[in-house]
C-alpha cells in the first residue's frame, strides 16, 4: 500500500494477521462454552460462567501477567508446549493471538449464547422426529440458525483483537514485526520524540479499520438473515 | 396394533393414558383443552419421558420402562406432525422435505413426487418457508413428516391455528392421506368435526387421564364426548355402503343397518363407503310407519334405552339394526308416545339435515 509506511504496513498486517488467528483459535472453544452454558445444567456452571467473563472486568495487565505465569518459558503450560510441541508463546504473534483471544473470548460467548438462547428448540425436536441425530441436528439445524450470532461473535471479537493493548504487552511486549500491532505502534509513536503525525497517522489507520468492520459486520447480518428468510 | 400406556407427573397435572388401536386405523384423542392429549402424542414421540410407560407398534417396543427399552425419538420412525408446523426457516420447502426423506431408515414406501402430488405441493416447492399461509405450512410439515417414512404419523392439532376456510383447505388432503397411505394415524383435536371426518376410532381424555374408548360410531353416543360437544352436536356417526343413485331424483342410496337412507352425495359408485352423521336435534320419532310425509328417510328400529338429555328433552337410542342412533325428543313426547326400551320404532330424517362424508376403508397394507 503506497500511502502508507514500511512500519505503518508492517502493523497493519501484523494487527489483521494477529486478530485472524485469535479469532479462528477461539471459534470452537467459545461455541463449545456457548452451548455447555445454554443447554447444559452442571455443578459449578455459575463459576464456570463467571471465569469466562473474568477478563472482561479484570485489568487487561492482570490477564497478561496470569498469561506470563501459566504460558512463560517456565510455566506450566507454556513450559510443556514448548517440550513436547516446541510452539513458543513468549514474545511471538501466537503469544499475542492467544492474548487477544483471552480477552475478547466473553464477547464471543456472549453473543454466540444469545443467538443460541433464541434457537426454537421446538425446530430441533422436529428434526429429531424426522431421524436426525444429535451431531446432525446441531449441524443442520442449530448451527445454521444461530450463524447470525456466530459471525456477530466472530467479528466483535476480530475488532476487540485488532485493539487490545494490555494484555498483549504485558505478555508478549513490544517487538517491531513480531508483536507490535497497531495499538503497540501507536503508543510507540506516542513514547517517540516527534512521533505526533506518525502517532496521528495511526490513529486514523485505526478509525478507518474499525468503521470497515462495522460496516462490513451490518452486511453480513443483512445477507445472513435475508438466508434464514427473516 | 397400537399398544400406548403411559404415566407421568408434571406437577400438579398427572397423565395416566391407557389406549390401543387397530392398525391401520385413524385414531382421534379427544378432549378439552389441557386435558393432556399433547403431553401423551410427546410420550409416544419419545420427546417426552414417561416416568412408566409402554408404546408398542405392531412387533415394534418403543418404550418399556419395566424392561428399560426406550428407543429414541430420532429411531421410533414416527412422524410428527406439529400444531405449529415447526418448518425450518433455513431451508425451502423442496429442501425441508429432502431433509426427511434423506433421512429415512427404511426404503420408501412413499417418494417424493407422490407427497408432492399427494397434497398438491408442487407450486410451494421453490418458497421460502414464511412466505407460506398457515394451511399450506401444515401441507408441507404433513408432507415432510410423510417423507420421513414412518410407521405411525402424530398429528398434533394441525388445523388448530387455522380458520374455518383454511381448515377446509386442509382437511381433504388428511382425508387421502388416510384413504391412500395407510399409515396408522394418531389425531390430536378438540374440534369434533375434524374428528368426524377423519377418524375410525375415538379415546376420550379428562384431565390426564384416558376415560373411554371405541370405534367413531360407538364412541359419538359416549355422554362425556356428548357433554364435550354440546348438545347441538350431539348425533350418531354412522357408515354405510352406496347402493346406487336414484336417476330421477339425483339422491345416493345408502344401506345403514337395514334400512336405506338418502343423501345429496354427488356421484359415489355403488359399493362405497359412506359416512353420515345423524345428529339427535334432526331426528324424528314415530311409533307408526309414516304416510304422507316429505321425510325421504325413515329408519325402522326398536328403542333401547331412554335417557335424560338437557332440560326437558330426552335422548332416545334407537337400534336399527347392528348400528344405534339417538334422537332428542321432549319428555311429553317420551310419555305420550310410550318411548321405552323394546318399543318398535322409525326414525325420520330430512335428506337436507344430513352431511355425508366419503370414506374409503384402507387397504390393509403392510408396512
Amino acid at each position: 500500500m503506497m500511502w502508507l509506511s514500511a512500519n505503518e504496513s508492517e502493523a497493519l498486517a501484523l494487527s489483521l494477521s494477529v486478530a485472524t488467528r485469535s479469532v479462528l483459535f477461539s471459534l470452537p472453544f467459545a461455541l463449545l462454552l456457548a452451548w455447555v452454558l445454554t443447554r447444559k445444567q452442571f455443578l459449578g456452571r455459575t463459576m464456570l460462567d463467571a471465569v469466562v467473563h473474568l477478563p472482561l472486568v479484570l485489568p487487561p495487565v492482570v490477564v497478561g501477567y496470569i498469561l506470563l505465569l501459566l504460558f512463560g518459558a517456565r510455566g506450566p503450560i507454556g513450559g510443556w508446549l514448548e517440550r513436547v510441541f516446541g510452539i513458543e508463546l513468549i514474545f511471538t504473534r501466537n503469544g499475542a493471538a492467544l492474548a487477544t483471544a483471552v480477552m475478547s473470548f466473553p464477547l464471543m460467548v456472549r453473543a454466540m449464547r444469545i443467538s443460541l438462547e433464541n434457537v426454537d428448540r421446538g425446530l430441533e425436536d422436529a428434526a429429531r422426529t424426522l431421524g436426525a441425530s444429535a451431531v446432525d441436528r446441531f449441524a443442520t439445524i442449530t448451527l445454521p440458525l444461530m450463524l447470525p450470532g456466530v459471525l456477530a461473535g466472530a467479528i466483535t471479537a476480530f475488532s476487540a483483537a485488532l485493539g487490545e493493548f494490555g494484555a498483549v504487552i504485558t505478555f508478549v511486549s513490544n517487538i517491531p514485526g513480531e508483536t507490535r500491532t497497531l495499538p503497540l505502534a501507536l503508543y510507540t509513536a506516542l513514547q517517540t520524540p516527534g512521533g505526533d503525525t506518525q502517532a496521528a497517522r495511526l490513529a486514523i489507520l485505526s478509525c478507518v479499520l474499525g468503521l470497515g468492520g462495522l460496516l462490513l459486520s451490518e452486511w453480513f447480518a443483512r445477507r445472513v438473515r435475508r438466508m434464514l428468510g427473516r | 396394533m397400537l399398544k400406548v400406556a403411559a404415566k407421568k407427573q408434571r406437577g400438579a397435572f398427572a397423565l395416566d393414558a391407557n389406549f390401543e388401536l387397530p392398525t391401520p386405523g385413524v385414531v382421534a384423542l379427544f378432549g378439552r383443552s389441557g386435558c393432556g392429549k399433547t403431553t401423551l402424542v410427546n410420550v409416544i414421540a419419545g420427546l417426552l419421558v414417561a416416568e412408566q410407560g409402554r408404546v408398542a407398534l405392531d412387533d415394534a417396543v418403543l418404550l418399556d420402562t419395566d424392561q428399560g427399552i426406550d428407543v429414541p425419538p430420532e429411531r421410533r420412525r414416527i412422524g410428527y406432525v406439529f400444531q405449529d408446523a415447526r418448518l425450518f426457516p433455513h431451508l425451502k420447502v423442496a429442501a425441508n422435505l429432502r431433509y426427511a426423506f434423506k433421512r429415512a431408515a427404511v426404503a420408501p414406501f412413499v417418494g417424493l413426487d407422490r407427497v408432492v402430488d399427494l397434497l398438491d405441493l408442487g407450486p410451494l416447492l421453490a418458497r421460502h418457508t414464511h412466505e407460506l399461509s398457515g394451511g399450506e405450512r401444515q401441507r408441507v410439515a404433513i408432507g415432510r413428516a410423510l417423507l420421513s417414512q414412518p410407521s405411525l404419523l402424530l398429528l398434533d392439532e394441525p388445523l388448530a391455528s387455522l380458520d374455518a376456510s383454511r381448515r377446509e383447505e386442509v382437511l381433504p388432503y388428511l382425508e387421502s392421506l388416510r384413504d391412500q397411505l395407510a399409515i396408522p394415524m394418531v389425531y390430536v383435536s378438540h374440534n369434533f368435526d375434524e374428528v368426524l371426518r377423519l377418524a375410525t376410532h375415538l379415546v376420550l381424555m379428562e384431565s390426564g387421564k384416558t376415560i373411554a374408548q371405541g370405534d367413531l360410531g360407538e364412541m359419538s353416543l359416549h355422554p362425556r364426548v356428548r357433554a364435550i360437544i354440546g348438545a347441538d352436536a350431539v348425533g350418531a356417526i354412522v357408515d354405510g355402503t352406496v347402493l346406487g343413485t336414484d336417476s330421477s331424483s339425483g339422491l345416493t342410496r345408502v344401506q345403514v343397518g337395514l334400512s336405506v337412507l338418502r343423501v345429496h352425495c354427488g356421484q359415489a359408485a355403488p359399493g362405497a363407503k359412506l359416512r353420515v352423521q345423524l345428529l339427535a336435534r334432526d331426528l324424528i320419532v314415530a311409533t307408526e310407519a309414516p304416510r304422507h310425509l316429505s321425510v325421504r328417510n325413515s329408519l325402522k328400529g326398536v328403542v333401547t334405552s331412554v335417557a335424560h338429555d338437557v332440560e326437558d328433552s330426552d335422548l332416545i337410542a334407537i337400534d336399527i339394526g347392528g348400528i344405534l342412533i339417538i334422537a332428542r325428543v321432549t319428555k311429553a313426547a317420551t310419555s305420550e308416545l310410550g318411548l321405552a326400551p323394546g318399543k318398535a320404532v322409525w326414525a325420520l330424517v330430512k335428506t337436507a339435515s344430513l352431511r355425508p362424508h366419503a370414506i374409503r376403508p384402507s387397504s390393509a397394507r403392510a408396512i
